[in-house]
């Protein structure tokens, strides 16, 4: 059998500002027909740029050498008349954002019939039927009607299947996924994962998948190639990589993920049952009132948190799951005031706040921060990182002389891990995990009793993450903090949290110690949310695959039957 | 090293390393300067005729060294006169809309709800309003003066600046780093003129930029319909219309207020972008790490 895609030698050289950066060094790799190849890497060990200048996007300043060889012929070099001729013909390519990657502007249908229009004679009708057929292949209901709505008006995992059609309408013979699933929930994550799969088989296709989740490994390719700082470190089948690797790497990222992975045993319940409450949360109710069509029309109301009481107790950890749209982040920013509940009370260290003033309100804010998920958006990119840690200080304690304040600075720095040479620095001179320690050691500046982090660590590659939640972890030691952890990452959730709530749809569907959720859990959402954490165990993930075809298999004979 | 140091200060920096920005600040200077004390060098009055040199070519000889116009006035000290004018307009116009239409549109747009549709609405009845007509029945009120130009360019300007400025707000507003300093307990003023506004400077200071030259047209454009300054007076604009009229005959009336504008507005551009660069910390090159 011949090799769809060879590369040799493959080098990517970036030159910014005289400076020589070399991306991908010397890769050679090859993929061989009907197969799927896993590109793994953290960020920045040029797994992005190694398909980029496959499909010679590469940025103007970067330049590709060596040799890439497609279904026999050699594409590197090629210009870009040529080149249009392949890519999008013969290579289909998937982006991570869903929600950039398709023109808000025009009609998911007109965006389609645009890869036709180029590459086929077919006129408008045919076109239209294929673009309708595709849609309904990748498992779009109402094709028909969606071939005219726009990409806003679908869900994230709706328009990575549009994608995902759209690469697949020339009937390519490689599939370029690069982070297909990272920006999607874990339940559609799964769907999209098994898509893939299945338009592989049906289409016969070779899949290049790029990931940093060695569980989406796992679930979804055949070989694998393992990349660090632009260098292979390991290229092997899937059985060898996860269960002998060979090099050091491999196995440090397999610890990692295994470590944060749900296999590994949740910490014993440390909560003390005579803790006393911090939060308590009664009926709590937020609406969001929808925008009115006509201005007579009457004011509907979008529910994002319905009816959630909950406690938390001092000195644990509550973990609060859910897919995106749950509600978990508008519950923090109640908690936070940030936003005013419609019904309902929030009682904080025995105080209601909705009953606090201006002044008290402030007072109590001291005692409750707050860290976010994107690492790059919650630091002012106009402040110095020591104009930054200054602020709560100066708004929580005016009239502090200067001196104190550099030295509270200071060793707020130094807590969360970096050094006083940073305190002059903006937070694009930073990467995404020292943003991240800068915005904790803010949340720590008025030295609060209760921490709530929303997604504080989603947004990390998986060895920075595991330092973040090692810092948060030794932080919530030393300063016996209360945590209200929030993320969609189940594994991280099991691994630090005491206290689990599930929520979906605004609503509490599950509460309890982190054990009891997690290996026994109640409801059939709680069940469904943990199968579908991809798990770096390809033989597990194969059974796991194999279930739910079937399933979907039975499912549509019961269709048929009735 | 470690530095503190502020965005003021940073920026100040940066434009400093902008030869380009740093040239042009500089030939400003010498241009107000000029302005302001150029007339004292000149033995000639600014409505001063001389009935022996009437269009009179440049010459060291006469003293006229920029030439006369049709009336025999000396060209240089009407040039000088006519700069304070089109600067003060130009420069304090452009200040007083952009303080107003920033405050305006960054607490209209970071407020929100009520409060924002109101003072849009606001603006928008005021944009609704022909500018000529406004003009006219301010001098027909409070009669012509130089002022009032100066209301009548403000008022109109800082609406644009509101509107951009909202827009961007509305944007920054849902930015992480403005709840984080919410939940910091920072207050609504502060943080309007801590985060939002420094995030917007660089957009106000290109549109500061393309507005100072706009408005000096406008002057002149008022004074050519007889509602701006008046003879003897006059302003660069309204220099170069008068020079325009005999292009054929003595260009240097059109030539020499032509170049102090033409070079205003170049300086104003460069300032400008070198402005919004410095403001930018993401495009600063640091030397000391």
């Amino acid at each position: 059998m011949t090799n769809l895609l060879i590369a040799q030698n493959l080098c990517v050289d970036f030159t910014s500002r005289g400076e020589k950066i070399q991306a991908v060094k010397n890769l050679s790799f090859y993929l061989e027909h009907n197969q799927s190849l896993g590109i793994v890497g953290e960020s920045g060990s040029g797994k992005s740029q190694t398909v980029l200048s496959i499909m010679g996007l590469l940025e103007s300043n970067g330049k590709a050498t060596g040799s890439v060889v497609f279904d026999n012929k050699e594409i590197l070099d090629l210009d870009k008349k040529e080149l249009n001729k392949i890519r999008g013909k013969k290579i289909g390519m998937v982006f991570q954002d869903p929600m950039s990657s398709l023109n808000p502007y025009i009609s998911i249908g007109a965006q389609m019939s645009g890869v036709l229009f180029n590459h086929t004679s077919l006129n408008k009708k045919e076109i239209k039927e294929a673009c309708i057929e595709m849609l309904d292949a990748v498992k779009i209901p109402n094709p028909q009607q969606r071939f005219d709505s726009y990409s806003f008006e679908l869900s994230g995992g709706m328009r990575q299947r549009v994608m995902i059609a759209s690469a697949l309408l020339t009937k390519p013979k490689l599939l370029i996924a690069d982070e297909p699933t990272t920006a999607l929930d874990v339940t559609v994550q799964e769907q999209i994962l098994d898509l893939i799969l299945e338009m592989k088989e049906r289409f016969s296709m070779s899949v290049i998948l790029i990931t940093h989740d060695l569980g989406v490994v796992a679930r979804s390719c055949e070989r694998v190639l393992v990349l660090k700082d632009g260098l292979e470190q390991e290229t092997g089948g899937l059985n060898q990589i996860f269960y002998n690797p060979r090099a050091a790497y491999t196995k440090e990222l397999l610890f990692k993920s295994k470590e944060i992975g749900v296999d590994t045993k949740p910490g014993e319940t440390k909560r003390n049952k005579n803790n006393s409450v911090t939060t308590k949360i009664k009926n709590l109710t937020v609406c969001f009132p929808i925008p009115k069509q006509t201005f007579f029309s009457k004011q509907e109301h979008l529910v994002a948190v319905d009816d959630v009481s909950l406690d938390v107790y001092e000195g644990e950890i509550l973990g609060v799951v859910g897919e995106s749209g749950s509600g978990k982040s508008t519950l923090a920013k109640n908690i936070l005031r940030l936003i005013q509940p419609t019904k309902g009370k929030i009682e904080l260290f025995g105080e209601t706040l909705s009953l606090l003033d201006k002044k008290q309100m402030k007072k109590t804010r001291k005692k409750m921060q707050v860290v976010f998920q994107d690492p790059f958006s919650s630091l002012n990119p106009r402040m110095t990182v020591f104009e930054t840690l200054s602020e709560p200080l100066n708004s929580f304690y005016p009239g502090m002389n200067r001196d104190s304040i550099e030295k509270d600075v200071e060793a707020a720095i130094l807590e969360v891990g970096l050094g006083v040479e940073f305190l002059g620095r903006y937070p694009h001179e930073l990467s995404g995990g020292q943003c991240q320690r800068i915005a904790i050691a803010r949340a720590l500046m008025p030295k609060p009793q209760l921490l709530i982090c929303d997604e504080a660590v989603s947004a990390l590659d998986a060895s920075i993450r595991s330092e973040i939640i090692e810092l948060l972890l030794g932080i919530k030691q030393k300063r016996k903090l209360t945590m209200i952890f929030i993320a969609h990452d189940l594994a991280v959730v099991k691994k630090i949290c005491d206290r689990v709530i599930v929520m979906k749809k605004g609503r509490v569907v599950e509460s309890g110690d982190t054990k009891d959720v997690f290996y026994s859990p109640k409801e059939a959402y709680t069940k469904k949310l943990l199968d579908s954490v991809p798990v770096p165990d390809p033989d597990l993930e194969h059974e796991k695959y194999n279930k739910r075809r079937l399933a979907r298999q039975a499912k549509k004979l019961v269709k048929r039957g009735a | 090293m470690r530095n503190k140091t502020s965005l003021m200060l940073d920026a100040w920096g940066a434009l400093k390393q902008n030869k380009a920005a740093l040239f042009s600040f500089a030939t400003m200077l010498t241009m107000i300067f000029l302005v302001i004390f150029g007339p004292m060098l000149s033995p000639f009055m600014v409505d001063q005729t001389d009935w022996y040199q009437l269009s009179a070519k440049p010459s060291f000889a006469s003293g006229h060294i920029f030439g006369t116009d049709d009336l025999g006035r000396d060209l240089f000290v009407r040039v000088m006169y006519g700069g304070r004018i089109s600067l003060m307009v130009g420069l304090v116009a452009t200040l007083v809309s952009v303080i107003i239409g920033v405050s305006y549109g960054a607490i209209a747009g970071y407020v929100g709800g009520k409060v924002d549709a109101i003072m849009m609405r606001a603006v928008d009845v005021l944009y609704a309003m022909p500018f000529l007509f406004f003009v006219i029945l301010l001098m027909v009120f409070f009669g012509r003066s130089i002022l009032l130009i100066f209301i009548a360019i403000g008022a109109v300007n800082w609406l644009d600046i509101a509107r951009i400025v909202r827009g961007q707000t509305l944007n920054l507003k849902g930015k992480e780093f403005v709840d984080a300093a919410r939940a910091g307990g920072v207050s609504t003023t502060k943080i309007v003129f801590r985060h939002i506004v420094p995030n917007l400077l660089g957009l106000v200071v290109v549109y500061v930029a393309l507005t100072v030259p706009q408005v000096i047209l406008v002057e002149s454009f008022l004074s050519f319909l007889g509602l701006g300054v008046q003879e003897p007076m006059t302003s660069w604009g309204a220099l170069v219309n008068q020079g325009a009229k005999q292009m054929e005959t003595s260009p240097w009336m059109l030539v020499f207020p032509g170049l102090f504008l033409a070079t205003t507005l170049f300086c104003f551009n460069f300032i400008g972008d070198g402005l919004r660069d410095a403001l930018d910390p993401k495009d600063r090159t640091r030397q000391n790490d």
